[in-house]
């Protein structure tokens, strides 16, 4: 078996922004002392006067980019998913999202994943803070090629964008070719009809494995990456609880709020299905190698496959 | 060029515009708005680079009202200068009005930033000054800030960053009227002093009378002229100038006249304007 190539959404993000920044000249970056590990410090190197550093200060870099956005430049605010979302809420809430400007936040090392450095950096809840801010969108990339095309499709988009990104290397998955992004869909990656897996980043290419495991059992799952949060593809998922009968959604990311609760939420209206969340259950993450806390919180392949056994 | 009488004169009929939004309104920041009237006269009238006709115009001077609660006095100003109709103010707080009760830029004509959240503003127009020097623009940037408002972390956070970019052409305005809602500023949590904080944060730093039009004039030219540096003006003020029973009160932060109240306070303003008008 060749080795599969490896590479974490963050480092996506910076060589995205990097090789967007001549095609978009209004593209401008901001960062709050994190360039190395969120990335962006790919993009200054490319264009070192458009990259700000706004210091260990992320409410007022949140704010310095909404009265850019109102003079025309389109600049993604960057750093650790538990800053923007967490403790920039309520200037991304008031400065960015109430008056809908054109700022686009690229968030690392968001969910588990980030590992060592522990629970009080691991942010489970950034997609349902985001998720909750009336016209923002919110997406969350599988793979390095997707991870590239969010950015890009946020910036052709016209308002507030919440881009999730991890910390951790993650097989790429979607190097296919004809591979098609838009904004809002989701994509039937594997076709099945006893149940639905709805996954969103890099728990897609563990449902995937997952799936595996459960074909080998007899047991035909579809999966949907879903890297699209807000808007939801609820059409694709309607149709999938009609179809498969039962929805399984993965997240790395607490269980209220985020895609599981999303997903209820289109069901509920429209075709009320059983839907088995799993994710992070209402508890905090602890420090550990990436993989090893994964597994422990049951978002590993295996994991995965032994709560949907259970379930079914 | 307005002389020193046409601006307080104009300045008046804003305090006018103030009363009467808020007590219609039922509910409305008076106190405050009234304080920083003369200087929202003199921003709109004589300082800033703007066209009423054309509030999105590219190249204008842009103003974001850090202290969003008192709307009130900056949609009186927009009206007096003429973004929408005076008539319209009554409908400030009404629902289905475009005057939100705190500053809207996706409804209001002449409003460049939304606002209301204490600090936050003062980092959006530091957002805007970048912009500018990004670009190469040479529109100038002003944003007005309660001395309540500057006890919010934020407001340094912003200040440290345009000090250490040099943001000379952003001019921070701090309208010191002493009062904030729970009692005087020094008494619930003293921001003093005001202007050697802002110098520590490579500030220029001018302190003047925020009712003497010869020193907002002054002042706003100095700014203007300073190179290197942000401005910050310390603007002392009095809360509620110019309606008697509300100069100095800090129980006039949030409320609004009743009929009777009104009737006094718009008694005191005519009797201002008449005199004005004689001189």
């Amino acid at each position: 078996m060749s080795e599969v190539k490896k590479i974490a959404t963050r480092e996506s993000y910076g060589n995205a922004l990097a090789e967007l920044g001549a095609e978009y000249p209004e593209l401008v970056v901001l960062d709050a002392d994190l360039a190395a590990a969120t990335k962006t410090g790919i993009f200054k190197k490319a264009f070192p006067d458009r990259h700000i550093d706004c210091g260990i200060a992320e409410c007022n870099m949140m704010g310095i980019a909404a009265g850019l956005a109102t003079t025309g430049k389109i600049p993604f605010a960057s750093t650790f998913a538990m800053f923007a979302a967490g403790r920039a809420y309520e200037q991304v809430r008031n400065a960015i999202g109430y008056p809908h400007l054109n700022v686009k936040i690229g968030a690392t090392h968001a969910g588990l994943s980030v590992g060592e450095d522990g629970a009080s950096h691991q942010c489970n809840e950034d997609i349902a803070l985001m998720r909750t801010i009336p016209g923002m969108v919110v997406m969350c990339p599988s793979d390095d090629v997707e991870a590239k095309a969010c950015v890009r499709a946020a910036i052709e988009h016209d308002g507030p964008v919440y881009i999730r990104f991890g910390r951790l290397a993650v097989p790429v998955i979607n190097d296919v070719p004809g591979y098609h992004f838009e904004l809002g869909k989701g994509v039937t990656l594997r076709d099945g009809g006893d149940l639905t897996i709805v996954a969103t980043g890099l728990m897609v290419d563990q449902s995937l494995q997952a799936a595996d495991m459960l074909e080998a059992e007899g047991i035909h799952a579809r999966v949907i990456n879903i890297h699209t949060i807000k808007p939801l593809d609820e059409a694709l998922i309607v149709k999938a609880a009609k179809e498969t009968g039962k929805i399984v959604t993965v997240e790395e990311h607490s269980v209220i709020g985020g895609l599981g609760s999303a997903v209820c939420e289109a069901l509920c209206k429209e075709y009320p299905a059983p839907v088995v969340r799993l994710g992070v259950q209402d508890t905090f993450g602890e420090s550990g190698p990436a993989m090893q806390v994964l597994e422990k919180y049951g978002l590993d392949a295996k994991g995965i496959f032994r709560s949907i056994k259970e379930a079914l | 060029m307005m002389d020193n009488r046409q601006l307080q004169i104009t300045a008046n009929e804003v305090r006018k515009g103030i009363v009467s939004a808020v007590h219609s309104a039922k509910a409305g920041h008076p106190g405050g708005s009234l304080s920083a009237a003369d200087i929202f006269t003199y921003l709109y009238f004589e300082e800033m680079r703007i066209d009423p006709k054309d509030p999105k115009k590219k190249d204008r001077d842009r103003f974001v009202l850090s202290k969003g609660h008192v709307a009130p006095g900056m949609y009186s100003v927009l009206a007096q200068r003429g973004y929408f109709p005076k008539e319209d103010l009554l409908t400030l707080r009404h629902l289905g009005s475009y005057l939100q009760g705190h500053p809207d830029m996706k409804h209001i004509p002449g409003v460049d930033m939304s606002s209301g959240s204490l600090g936050q503003g003062i980092s959006a127009a530091v957002g805007m000054a970048l912009g500018a020097r990004l670009s190469g623009d040479s529109y100038r940037v002003y944003t007005m800030l309660g001395d309540g408002e500057i006890e919010e972390g934020q407001v340094w956070e912003a200040a440290m960053f345009a000090g250490h970019r040099k943001l000379d052409n952003l001019c921070v305005i701090v309208d010191n009227n002493g009062l904030q809602i729970d009692g005087a500023v020094d008494e619930v949590c003293s921001p003093y002093p005001i202007d050697k904080k802002f110098e520590a944060f490579n500030f220029h730093v001018i302190s003047i009378n925020a009712h003497d039009f010869d020193e907002i004039r002054s002042a706003f030219q100095e700014a203007r002229a300073y190179k290197g540096k942000p401005t910050c003006i310390v603007a002392h003020s009095t809360k509620g100038k110019g309606v008697s029973f509300m100069e100095n009160q800090c129980s006039w932060h949030g409320v609004a006249p009743n009929d009777e109240q009104y009737a006094v306070a718009m008694a005191d303003l005519e009797k201002v304007g008449e005199a004005l008008c004689q001189k």
